[in-house]
């Protein structure tokens, strides 16, 4: 059970980021495919903050009266990362919808069928 | 105790992860995501990472869930219906998952004190920065200070990314070449919307006096450049969709807005410039004031207003492009 209890975090981690890389490998659709993508990436930000937690610590700001912190080194990495995500997303997103504007369409097999049939 | 609120909140995700994969309304998939944004922050608080849940409540709820929608206003708003499964997919995600699980079984369990994690940097960091760098936000000393190469690098990858936009998005398109530049007419922004108007008036004043203190508060408080950049866009981009396209590109002429966006990573490469010129290190602080920690809360503070400004340019340019891309 506290084997279970430990590791739950994780557990759920895995299971969002199968979710996220489902919806990027088996949907047709451009902007699911992004959406898998983003939730494939607020996965693994999961992880990292998970594992920098303290038991019985505090956020990571030193004051009177706290001397238990967790980890400042992933909420580093994290708070950095979704930025920079959400710049590579609209990049993503940019690219969305400039092929629409070129084939008329986002979805993946009718973009396959385009090419082909020209 | 808060770990029964991170176990409830994390069960929550499941169930519109879970949501969001069903649903073939792309414009509920976009709701749904601000949504699972929100409940990501909530848990990121409950593990004591508060600067992170703050840039997950701006980024993932606000602006992203933004973006997502105004990619479908130009392309579609629903899937196209697939009838059958795609079992290989499924298989391939659940071995895949199944491997992973595996794995946690060696790693330390959740909030074990003497995880190897603990054991490397990061002791020194939460006994030292207080002292060295000055700031009680660690979060703040370690990404403004320690780790400052790697986060000027992070910026430069925001303003590539944003240049990436602006290359895909400004270009005229070919044939309507004219409607490109319109913009949403009276009837798609909110201008009629009385109770909009009246409360973005209330709020918008809000919203940028936070950022503001968000920015310059980050050393003593959760917040910082990143932080504050997005509240702040925030801000913009609510008063865009409340007021229409025309008159927030009134208020900040794209070639202001472009111009700031090199500026605040000019900034940043600039402050660690003169670092170096003052017989410091690139990036070494300490070089720039008599004080070692004087110069430190200089560095810090001009480095994470060069990170704010290009933040907050860079979403708002990016916006600025999707909604100036006009209805196709």
């Amino acid at each position: 059970m506290s084997e279970a209890l430990g590791l739950y975090n994780y557990w759920i981690a895995i299971f969002l980021m199968m979710v996220g890389f489902y919806n990027v490998i088996a949907r047709g659709n451009l902007v699911k495919k992004l959406v898998g993508l983003s939730i494939f990436q607020t996965s693994v930000f999961l992880l990292y903050i998970t594992m920098g937690k303290v038991s019985g610590g505090t956020a990571p700001i030193a004051g009177a009266g706290f001397d238990t912190f967790s980890n400042p080194l992933p909420h580093v990495l994290i708070l950095t990362a979704i930025v920079v995500g959400i710049a590579t997303t609209a990049v993503g997103l940019a690219l969305v919808v400039r092929i629409n504007e070129h084939y008329g369409s986002i979805e993946e097999d009718e973009l396959i069928a385009q090419e082909e049939g020209s | 105790m808060s770990q029964f609120i991170d176990m409830i909140l994390l069960a929550f995700l499941i169930v519109v992860a879970v949501a969001v994969t069903r649903t073939l309304n792309l414009f509920a998939t976009a709701v749904l995501t601000g949504v699972y944004s929100l409940l990501m922050a909530c848990i990121f608080t409950v593990l004591d990472a508060v600067d992170v849940a703050f840039t997950e409540a701006a980024v993932g709820a606000g602006i992203s869930t933004v973006l997502f929608l105004a990619t479908l206003s130009l392309t579609t708003q629903r899937e196209k219906a697939h009838h059958h499964y795609n079992w290989g997919a499924l298989a391939t995600a659940l071995l895949t998952g199944g491997a992973l699980v595996y794995g946690t079984f060696d790693m330390p369990h959740f909030g074990d004190p003497n995880a190897p994690i603990h054991q490397h940097v990061a002791p020194h960091y939460i006994d030292v920065s207080p002292t060295e760098i000055g700031v009680p936000n660690m979060v703040t000393s370690v990404l403004a200070s320690y780790r400052g190469y790697d986060t000027l690098g992070e910026t430069s990858v925001i303003f590539t990314a944003c240049m990436a936009v602006l290359l895909l998005l400004q270009r005229e398109r070919r044939g309507g070449a004219s409607s490109a530049l319109e913009g949403p007419t009276d009837e798609q922004s909110m201008q009629h919307a009385m109770i909009l108007r009246v409360q973005s008036k209330i709020f918008i004043p809000l919203i940028l006096l936070f950022a503001l203190y968000v920015q310059f508060h980050g050393d003593y408080g959760p917040g910082g450049g990143f932080q504050a950049g997005v509240i702040f866009a925030a801000g913009i981009i609510l008063y865009a969709l409340v007021n229409g396209l025309e008159k927030a590109r009134a208020i900040i002429p794209p070639n202001i807005l472009h111009g700031l966006v090199a500026f605040g990573l000019l900034l940043y490469a600039g402050t660690g410039l003169a670092s170096l010129f003052m017989d410091g290190n690139f990036l070494q602080y300490r070089a720039l004031a008599h004080e070692a920690t004087h110069g430190e809360h200089l560095g810090i503070l001009l480095i994470e207003l060069g990170v704010g400004i290009t933040v907050a340019t860079v979403m708002t340019s990016i916006f600025f492009s999707f909604s100036g891309r006009g209805r196709s």
